[in-house]
């Protein structure tokens, strides 16, 4: 039989059935969504759906493909933000086979037909996949990022000494960083003393140590001396398995012995009042 | 070629490197130096790279070499004025400048070498 004509006539037994199968479709969406969106929106949004599949399907339209695509983008989007797996949103696309089996079940002559709606849904569904993963990726990439500016603040303690709390893992990426921030801030503030505190470093390996004298090394070069400060028992102990030499880079338990190292250094002195 | 001055202030000599270093000039510079530290017996050498955007192995193998040059003639030399990105460049060139002091600008350096710091 012709496609475009079984196409066709899906459509217009779509049509005729709107408000039975739309019912049927928003009550399995419903049963999945377990209360995380209300049955209005629901049924609005399949509404939607549903007048897009219709008009795919009787062919008179170019663009509804296009519009179909994107209202199926964007509601993916909107439940990969709110945190629904892409299983239960392609699930909900795919019951809408289920809501119009069980109308044309007792029909066996609508077979094709419903083939044809099948064939639609299916690709459908798939498209619900790719359109997850896409907005997955971009919050993943959104958070790295946010969590990259996060991460790496420059504070002044004192007049000329500037400290770098470094909080989770060191790579290469975040060292650069904290490099450039780093060598910036001592340039902006003129300051000639800076500490880093690694207490929120999980674990030191020898990359990490890597980087950290790499850090340490460029702002030596700039003329500022570097105290790494915020070493626990258990990391002092890997340093040492390690075979990790800091050599004359001053290593101190606090951050408040580091700063009280800058400041004899600079010749000053906390007296009590 | 281009020539680097070399301006004594006191008992310290000042050298602000402000063209492209090539292979020629850094030799007449390093002659230049050697000449004014024997002549005018300078306890000190400032070097001012302020204006050095692009840094490779071989600068920073002169900055070396001029350091040890001034030592020869009982004279600490300071580099100063380092820009952030020439100091990543070098420390990823593992260059670490041994034998050379550093300092923020001409002022600290200055200081380093009056004994202030």
């Amino acid at each position: 039989m012709d496609v475009v004509v079984t196409n066709e006539r899906m459509a217009a037994y779509l049509r005729d059935n709107h408000d039975k199968v739309v019912g049927r479709w928003t009550d399995l969406v419903v049963a999945g969504v377990r209360g995380r969106t209300s049955r209005e929106e629901v049924r609005r949004e399949l509404e939607d759906l549903y007048a897009l599949v219709v008009r795919v399907l009787s062919g008179a339209d170019e663009h509804a493909a296009g519009e179909l695509t994107a209202a199926l983008t964007e509601l993916s989007s909107g439940r990969a933000r709110d945190g629904f797996t892409p299983s239960e949103t392609a699930v909900g696309v795919f019951s809408l086979k289920e809501a119009v089996y069980e109308l044309v079940a007792d029909s066996p002559d609508l077979v094709p037909e419903f083939y044809a709606l099948s064939r639609l849904v299916d690709d459908l569904g798939l498209r619900t996949f790719e359109a997850y993963s896409a907005t997955r990726e971009q919050i993943i990439t959104d958070q790295a990022t946010a969590m990259l500016e996060l991460s790496t603040p420059v504070v002044r303690l004192w007049e000329g000494i500037i400290a770098v709390p470094l909080v989770g893992t060191l790579d290469s990426a975040r060292t650069q960083l904290v490099m450039e921030k780093l060598l910036d801030t001592l340039v902006a503030t003129g300051a000639d003393h800076a500490v880093i505190d690694i207490t929120g470093v999980p674990t030191v390996d020898t990359e990490v140590a890597q980087h950290l004298l790499k850090t340490v090394s460029a702002a030596r070069l700039l003329g500022a001396d570097c105290t790494i400060s915020g070493i626990r028992p258990q990391v002092a102990q890997t340093i040492v398995s390690l075979g990790i030499e800091f050599g004359d880079i001053a290593t101190k338990a606090s951050l408040a012995d580091a700063l009280a190292l800058a400041l004899r250094q600079a010749g000053m002195k906390v007296v009590p009042l | 070629m281009e020539r680097v001055p070399i301006l004594k202030i006191g008992q310290t000599l000042f050298v602000s490197i402000q063209i492209d270093l090539q292979d020629e000039s850094v030799i007449r510079l390093q002659e230049d130096l050697a000449d004014e530290l024997a002549a005018s017996g300078a306890h000190g050498v400032i070097i001012d790279i302020t204006a050095v955007e692009i840094v490779d192995s071989f600068i920073g193998r002169m900055l070396t070499t001029i350091g040890s040059i001034s030592r020869l003639f009982d004279a600490e030399t300071v580099l100063v004025g380092m820009r952030p990105a020439v100091a990543i460049t070098l420390t990823e060139l593992g260059l670490s400048l041994k034998g050379v002091r550093t300092a923020l600008n001409a002022e600290k350096g200055l200081e380093i070498l009056n004994g202030k710091s």
